[in-house]
């Protein structure tokens, strides 16, 4: 069993082991790797990341003397409260009926039902998804984290406008926010 | 130097003696034969232990209405059919069948590492216990919610599942393991194990396709273990992954997840497709048609099958270029897939084809599995998918590629090598009439959901709108018939190992490879001098 030819089949053995092993633990890696990879391909290929998404709108130009008059778009406002976070937020319109290219204000009513201070965020998003380019956040609430002390109530203003630009065959949109925790649970 | 000789001449002795006794030659095994047989007899244990499960959601979805289940249970035993069904049944099955034939294939003694291959089978019943635990775990006090969120474990409902998700993913870790071992060792086997003269182009289909698929493993499965280790860390130890509070992004999962659970789908059914290599010839008595087509086309199905797992997050607001890459790839992959389908047509083409069971379940294959293919292509073009997207249509489809594509080439091989494993033939009339009760009942039990799929009934849902009764009631009925079929599988299996008409050497009269040359059964130890390849 000690000849030289079984010896380079034992050699050989080892290095395709070995090999194999460090592939799997690249791939491990890689599968790390793919957090930042993510978002840069997103950013790449224009997939929208949350910070991007976040972002949408705020440089959306105020398309301000175009203001359309013979169309209607109704907004919709909805908001999800993560389970973990003891608030309330609500708008004060379900919904309205906008000209493109007007501002508008919404005002939402933040609660938080607690007894203790708690930071929370709202992310928002729009359906369907062809119209977000075409709405701008001009002021939200949802650009910074939100803090509440225990049992506040505070109105939390929206203005917004919906570009001329969007396309002809959306007439309804819905913004909606996912409102999320921040601080930690004490 | 002297007590090395007589070490080695103690050892010499021991392999004639033949399989240790008792517990100790299954445990401490390092036989491939023996490994390939625990591999088998798991993977049997768990078809059962997911096919209750399945049985037990087509009995709820018999009529609309909740009857035995409540909706987290229901949403719990879907999660946990998906998951050993494809780790605990499938994966191993074909693990087992890789440990028993390579080696005789290519004619080598053993595995190459065979205490790796000890270690590999036996993380799984660890694992597989680690498993049911998961979905045992929330029926006792303090146990958490139930794992309702599908075999895709999303989050961010994921992260709020209670302890049963940890169970889970140290399960997947575990399972993530023994198959990269496997996989590993299956490599170093083909590459440095064959026989002296055997060149890579020589080898049979069925080990190319085990070739490709211990790559596949390789390069998928860390993925996989990646991603819910970072589900992982966002449960327990505050990190951000998946967190959309924190910066993080719910959608980055699904990526991670599908770029292993893609490629999982042709680890899945290529050994399967590497078995009708080994049947169709045999019993069309005509050489394998397009060996070197056969093998381009795996290998690309594995480099293309890497690139598109996006297909299955069509719904995910990707932007417009990204959907389209995506869907022109997935099916561009119909290509190779073809060509495979093709070739096994062509090797039948004016052949004096017979019938024995596993060649009945290779022509089942052929049909059914294209056929899920061709409900895949519908699926892969985007404005089509986002009908039917999460509807049971697609529950139809991935069980018409999975159960031909993965299921029933593992029958075709187990009744295919049966009598060469133990030395006994199965009984051909029984195994008929399961082939015709497995296959005619698996059509009654999908066939219809095509059609309530298309007409809006969602997956994963324990309840229905009425309108869908007539065709949930023909597939439950089905399903029972299908599962219970099983049994007549499991008495086969038992009733030849126990005995029955000796098989000859070469059990089946056109068939070709070094395994037939060997004994049935099979020598413990085989190929201990390499064997001379047949001038071709």
């Amino acid at each position: 069993m000690n000849n030289p030819v079984s010896d380079t089949v034992e050699r050989r053995k080892r290095r395709t082991l070995f090999l194999l092993m460090g592939l799997a633990i690249g791939m491990f890696a890689f599968g790390f790797a793919m957090v930042p990879l993510y978002n840069l391909l997103c950013q790449v290929t224009g997939v929208q990341s949350v910070e991007q998404r976040a972002m949408i709108g705020t440089n959306a130009p105020l398309a301000a003397a175009t203001a359309v008059t013979d169309r209607w778009v109704t907004v919709k406002f909805d908001t999800t409260i993560h389970p973990d976070l003891p608030w309330r937020l609500e708008p004060m319109q379900r919904k309205l009926r906008v000209r493109p290219g007007e501002s508008y204000l919404v005002k939402f009513i933040a609660e938080n039902r607690s007894g203790q201070e708690i930071t929370g965020q709202a992310i928002p998003s729009v359906a369907p998804w062809q119209a977000t380019g075409f709405f701008a956040k001009l002021e939200c609430f949802c650009f910074n984290q939100q803090t509440l002390a225990g049992n506040e109530i505070a109105e939390m203003p929206l203005r917004f406008s919906v570009s001329p630009d969007l396309p002809a065959d959306i007439n309804s949109l819905t913004l909606s926010y996912s409102v999320m925790r921040v601080s930690d649970r004490s | 130097m002297s007590t090395a000789t007589i070490d080695l001449a103690h050892d010499h002795d021991h392999e004639h003696h033949g399989p240790p006794k008792g517990l100790k030659r299954w445990l401490f095994s390092t036989n491939h034969k023996d490994i390939g047989s625990m591999y088998l007899i798991f993977a049997l244990t768990m078809l059962f232990a997911g096919g209750v499960s399945a049985m037990a959601i087509r009995l709820e979805l018999f009529l609309p209405g909740l009857q035995l289940l409540d909706p987290d249970l229901y949403n719990n035993l879907v999660t946990n059919h998906a998951l050993i069904m494809i780790f605990g049944a499938v994966m191993p099955a074909a693990a087992g069948l890789a440990n028993w034939m390579i080696p005789l294939m290519i004619g080598a003694p053993d595995m190459a590492l065979p205490r790796l291959n000890n270690l590999s089978f036996w993380i799984l019943p660890a694992a597989a216990t680690m498993l049911i635990l998961s979905f045992i775990v929330p029926f006792f006090p303090g146990g958490g919610t139930q794992i309702n969120t599908g075999w895709t474990i999303y989050p961010p409902l994921s992260v709020q599942v209670g302890m049963s998700m940890d169970f889970l993913i140290f399960a997947l870790h575990m399972l993530g393991i023994s198959s990269v071992l496997a996989s590993i060792n299956i490599i170093v086997t083909i590459f440095n194990m064959r026989a002296p003269d055997m060149k890579l182009t020589q080898m049979p289909i069925f080990v190319w396709t085990w070739l490709v698929t211990a790559f596949l493993l390789i390069l998928v499965i860390p993925v996989l273990a990646g991603g819910v280790t970072m589900l992982l860390f966002d449960r327990h130890f505050g990190t951000s992954f998946f967190n959309a509070a924190g910066g993080g992004d719910p959608v980055l999962f699904q990526h991670l997840f599908w770029f292993f659970g893609h490629p999982e789908v042709y680890i899945l059914i290529l050994p399967s497709l590497g078995v009708l290599a080994s049947v169709v010839p045999t019993f069309s008595r005509k050489p394998l048609f397009g060996y070197s087509s056969l093998v381009g086309a795996m290998i690309a199905i594995m480099i293309i099958g890497m690139v598109v797992w996006a297909h299955h997050q069509y719904t995910i607001g990707m932007s417009l270029g990204a959907v389209s890459y995506f869907m022109i790839g997935t099916i561009i992959i119909s290509i190779p897939v073809g060509l495979m389908i093709f070739n096994y047509m062509a090797t039948m083409w004016r052949g004096a084809m017979t019938f024995e069971t596993p060649m009945l379940f290779a022509v089942g294959i052929l049909l059914m599995f294209s056929f899920g293919g061709l409900t895949g292509i519908m699926l892969a073009v985007v404005p089509a998918d986002m009908q039917y997207h999460d509807s049971m249509f697609v529950v139809a489809h991935f069980h018409y590629v999975l159960m031909p594509g993965a299921i029933f080439g593992l029958f075709a091989g187990v009744f295919y090598w049966l009598p060469k494993w133990t030395g006994h033939m199965y009984d051909e009339k029984l195994a008929k009439i399961f082939f015709w009760v497995n296959v005619i009942s698996f059509n009654v039990t999908f066939f219809p959901q095509h059609f309530i799929g298309l007409a809006g009934m969602p997956r994963r849902i324990v309840d229905y709108h009425v309108m869908f009764t007539e065709f949930n009631v023909l597939s439950s009925i089905g399903a029972m018939v299908f599962g219970l079929s099983h049994l007549l599988f499991l008495y086969i299996i038992i009733k030849t190992v126990r005995g029955g008409k000796q098989a000859e050497n070469k059990v089946w009269e056109g068939a070709k490879g070094l395994e037939w040359e060997l004994s049935s059964p099979p020598p413990f130890h085989s190929w201990t001098t390499p064997p001379k390849l047949a001038a071709s």
